[in-house]
């Protein structure tokens, strides 16, 4: 039913990606600007404020916002380039509905019609719960809220996942066991003072570019550097200690380490005993992890594993930072909390220059996560299935409890449903899971079998392409909102122009929606950004994530607020934790053990190789966004395998080669990388692109037990030097589009001063 | 000490607009690259190319040194020599170098595009579009410092490898030394910006093949 209605080069010809190189009316148009507009960038959880140029309603360039405090004027070139996004060619502007010759637009209320009872002749058929929704976390936190709400009182299905489960729900799930919240335990400012700064599993350069400053100024103080990670990446090229080991051995290197520091005694006895509970047992887990045994399991040097122990354990103040690369695993929740026992043993927490933090990786993912479009949760960061939490929840909404439905599946396993015809309608928002789930095959069959599916996008992204409509939604700058960056910071998102055409931000098209499906009560007075906040504000309020007493206007004063804040004169909490008090009920953190357990799936003789992937600098997740950006596209237009030299020669391949990459459930043709910055027993590949370039094509689906995180980290792969006939037409493609953008970046101008 | 209303910054951005305001007679703030803090990211190559004044072209190079045994990068914008080549080199005199040490594009109708400048900088920094009969560079975002801002690509590099300061403070700021004085073949240069010269100790190239077995 939802297969391709065209073949994906015919659909590329009429919506992209193509590339847009130059601000409207090229660059020898006037730039002088009517109005800048303070805001944030769209790519990455950090939330840099930038200036957005606004000129005839449109986005024509940007100014550093330098009085923002937490990047004071720094952008990635992502954010340097963000504006280009608008006024882009590829942009939707009108419904569409796909015949047999694509897509066709149509009226927005025809659009409405048929969504409506697209959902109603599914939810008849086969019940409420055969209806999903599929949300992500760019979006402002007052459209992820009024998702959940959407979900669970405007279709009454308990379906309702984002793409956050992508993302950092496994140190979400980490830091709930362990402290009984949610959120970064310090603002960055706490960085740079720390004596020794420890990264697991963080492209940091790459991934969240402005705290590279952060670190390096606590270096230029004179801190330690450790960064663990399968590739020396531009941070760890550097660092006091680098540790590339083995994807998928994290734990066993955080269990060595808590092995020596009660070895030689470099704990916090007082703090382990005043703060926390929990402790012995995680000691017992760590008793088998000598320097021998985590050397041979990780493969570092026993050596290097004790430096490790020294450093972190002689320090008097430090800052352990984590992302993807530990959390994406099938034990992401053990990994987490592996690296909480360091902090919690040293007790370096909950003081000033002691932190620990996930980077959250998406643009709103922290925000995201508190508000209820997961599965489980309801605003406040509650719990779906804690009675006490439902009644404050009904009670905001003025809903029964019957009415309120109880914990769905979580987003892979929502595809899982679709696959197994369990679930046959779907509306998706802000996600592009046909990129950005592992096993796009699996994904892709899926998406075919769907009998009914809208989706909500600014531009024709791959997933959208199956889809039966397609509903124009706005961009992050033609719509005001509040989103919550990586370090807790409550924050404005600015209305920059209005959206062109038919496009209208989710938030009208989620109450529009639900209005139609006679369920008005619950979402008619949301009239503005502000009256969804608003409710937010009271949904949250006790919760553990509480924004009572943040305002748009306090937000802007004070250059974001951080969570929790629960009345209007509380200054809002940049630093958790301070005096040992956790958010358990007994105020104590806890001990979580951690055995060691290897990955779901291990090399072997018939897959020899370790495959993991990750980000590049110049592309945001799915690539929706930025593979239409002409400079981003020139500098990294497609995906590539990162190999050791030694690994190379074993297959007689050099730099440049078409390389065959196999799993157990796809393969793909790229070309080598020849780099000594990775494991040799370890290749990468980014996986920001679709189709045959998909790096997801080859990674599983097996899910953490906890917080249901795919391993995209971990898949175990076998090589194959091949032909260059045998590259995809769609990276020619790519290569030609790059060549295209480096002779197209400028006009030139006819006179310059 | 971190300051809690201004991050990092000692004194807010108004003031520090008005410090560097003054730029351009005493010439107090300079530029300092550090190859060391590079991550490649490009923000500075992408941010140049928005300047008023050669809207669409990068002034700015970024080279990976060799991507093959290091992710070290290098960035390379022009040095602002005290007695620069590119002048020297150029018939026309069409190159100057201001009063605070800034050498500025070439000027017209002063100009002829006969490329001495770009052959002769021993930077690579001068350039010369096909089209425009012109010679283009670095002025140091003249038209932002004169109004109270620093230059473009220094104010967005994510890592601060480019660091536009008051040259004072930059021995509190940073651990690495500031070099302002080249040799290149018979040639001493000395230049306005200076290159951070890094740590001998910390090695460049990490080989993670020899980090696995200890022996690096």
């Amino acid at each position: 039913m939802a297969a391709l209605p065209q073949p994906s080069d015919r659909l590329a010809a009429q919506f992209g990606p193509h590339l847009n190189l130059a601000p409207p009316g090229g660059w020898n148009a006037p730039d002088q600007p009517e109005r800048l507009v303070p805001t944030h960038c769209c790519f990455c959880g950090q939330q840099c404020g930038i200036k957005l140029k606004v000129r005839d309603n449109a986005v024509v360039g940007f100014e550093p916002w330098e009085e923002f405090p937490f990047n004071q004027g720094k952008l990635c070139p992502k954010g340097v380039k963000r504006y280009l996004q608008g006024n882009h060619p590829d942009r939707l502007l009108h419904a569409l509905r796909r015949n047999e010759q694509g897509f066709a637009p149509i009226p927005w209320d025809q659009a409405m019609e048929r969504t409506v009872s697209g959902i109603r002749r599914i939810q008849e058929a086969y019940g409420k719960d055969a209806f999903a929704v599929l949300s992500g976390v760019s979006l402002t936190n007052e459209k992820s809220y009024l998702a959940g709400k959407f979900a669970r009182l405007g279709l009454g299905t308990r379906n309702l996942d984002y793409n956050g489960r992508l993302c950092m729900v496994s140190a979400g799930a980490g830091n709930k066991k362990a402290f009984g919240v949610d959120r970064a335990a310090n603002s960055w400012a706490d960085l740079e003072r720390a004596e020794v700064i420890w990264v697991s599993g963080a492209n940091v350069a790459e991934c969240a570019p402005i705290t590279t400053d952060y670190i390096w100024r606590a270096r230029d103080r004179g801190a330690k550097l450790i960064v663990v990670d399968p590739r020396i990446t531009p941070l760890a090229r550097t660092a006091d200690l680098a540790l590339p080991l083995k994807p998928g051995t994290d734990s066993a290197l955080t269990n060595g380490v808590l092995h020596l520091l009660e070895r030689w005694n470099l704990l916090d006895r007082d703090f382990i005993r005043e703060h926390t509970n929990g402790f012995e047992a995680a000691l017992e887990a760590v008793r088998p992890c000598t320097p021998e045994w985590t050397s041979a399991v990780t493969g570092l040097p026993a050596s290097a594993i004790e430096k490790a122990a020294r450093l972190w354990g002689e320090a008097r103040t430090s800052f352990l930072l984590h992302a993807r690369g530990i959390e994406h695993q099938s034990k992401g929740v053990e990994n987490v909390n592996s690296c909480i026992n360091l902090v919690l043993a040293t007790g370096r927490i909950g003081r000033p220059y002691c932190g620990y933090a996930t980077i959250t990786g998406q643009g709103n993912g922290q925000g995201g996560r508190e508000h209820g479009h997961k599965c489980d949760q309801l605003p406040g960061n509650r719990d779906i299935e804690n009675p006490e939490h439902r009644r404050h929840i009904c009670q905001v909404w003025g809903c029964t409890d019957a009415e309120l439905p109880g914990k769905g599946l979580t987003a892979q396993e929502i595809m899982n449903a679709i696959h197994a015809g369990e679930i046959k309608g779907l509306l998706c928002l802000c996600f592009n899971p046909l990129v950005s789930l592992p096993d796009a095959g699996f994904t892709r069959e899926a998406l075919e079998r769907l009998e009914f599916f809208v989706c909500l996008d600014f531009f024709l992204s791959e997933t959208a392409q199956h889809a039966d409509l397609v509903l124009p939604s706005a961009l992050h700058e033609e719509d005001e909102g509040t989103s919550t960056s990586t370090e807790g910071r409550v924050i404005k998102i600015n209305k920059a122009v209005d959206p062109p055409g038919d496009a209208r931000p989710d938030w009208q098209i989620m109450v529009e929606l639900a209005h139609r499906l006679g369920r008005g009560q619950y979402f008619d007075h949301f009239t503005s950004p502000r009256a969804i906040f608003d409710e937010l504000r009271r949904a949250s309020k006790g919760g553990t994530a509480d924004y009572a007493g943040i305002t748009y206007e306090r937000i802007e004063a004070e250059h974001g607020i951080f969570w929790p804040c629960p009345s209007e004169d509380h200054p809002g909490t940049p630093r958790l934790f301070e005096g040992g008090r956790f958010f358990h009920p007994d105020g104590r953190a806890r001990f979580i053990p951690t055995p060691w357990r290897p990955p779901m799936e291990v090399v072997d003789a018939d897959y020899p190789v370790w495959l993991t992937t990750g980000r590049v600098v110049y592309h945001y997740l799915s690539g929706t966004q930025t593979r239409r950006i002409g400079f981003l596209v020139e500098q990294c237009p497609h995906p590539y395998v990162e190999i050791h030299p030694r690994l190379a020669a074993r297959y007689g391949l050099a730099d440049g080669d078409a390389v065959e990459v196999a799993t157990r459930r796809g393969s793909l043709v790229l070309p080598a990388k020849l780099v000594a910055t990775i494991r040799p027993d370890t290749v990468f590949i980014p996986y920001h692109w679709p189709g045959p370039l998909s790096a997801n094509l080859l990674t599983a689906r097996h899910l953490d037990p906890v917080s249901r995180i795919p391993e995209f980290k971990v898949s175990a792969c076998r090589l194959g030097r091949t032909t260059p006939d045998r590259f995809p037409a769609e990276l020619l493609e790519l290569r030609r589009m790059a060549r295209e953008a480096s002779s197209l970046q400028g006009d030139i101008p006819g006179q310059v001063f | 000490m971190v300051s809690a209303e201004y991050g990092f910054f000692s004194e807010s951005p108004a003031a520090i607009r008005e410090s560097i305001s003054n730029i351009n007679e005493a010439g107090a703030f300079g530029f300092f690259i550090d190859p060391q803090r590079c991550i490649g990211c490009r923000s500075c190559v992408a941010s140049c190319a928005e300047c008023g004044t050669h809207r669409g072209h990068s002034m700015i190079h970024l080279d990976e040194l060799d991507r093959s045994v290091s992710t070290q990068t290098g960035p390379t914008v022009c040095m602002h020599c005290e007695d620069p080549i590119c002048a020297m080199s150029c018939p026309a005199d069409a190159i100057k170098r201001s009063e605070d040490g800034v050498v500025h594009a070439a000027q017209k109708p002063r100009c002829v595009a006969c490329q001495n400048c770009e052959l002769s900088c021993p930077f690579g920094v001068p350039m010369v579009l096909p089209g425009l009969e012109q010679m283009l560079k670095c002025d140091l975002c003249y038209d932002r410092t004169s109004t109270g801002h620093r230059p473009m690509c220094a104010t967005v590099c994510p890592s601060q490898a480019l660091l536009f300061a008051p040259r004072h403070e930059v021995a509190s700021l940073r651990a690495s030394q500031p070099l302002r004085e080249f040799r290149i073949g018979a040639l001493t240069v000395k230049t306005r910006n200076a290159i951070m010269v890094p740590d001998p100790e910390i090695p460049l190239n990490l080989d993670a093949s020899l980090l696995c077995e200890g022996a690096l």
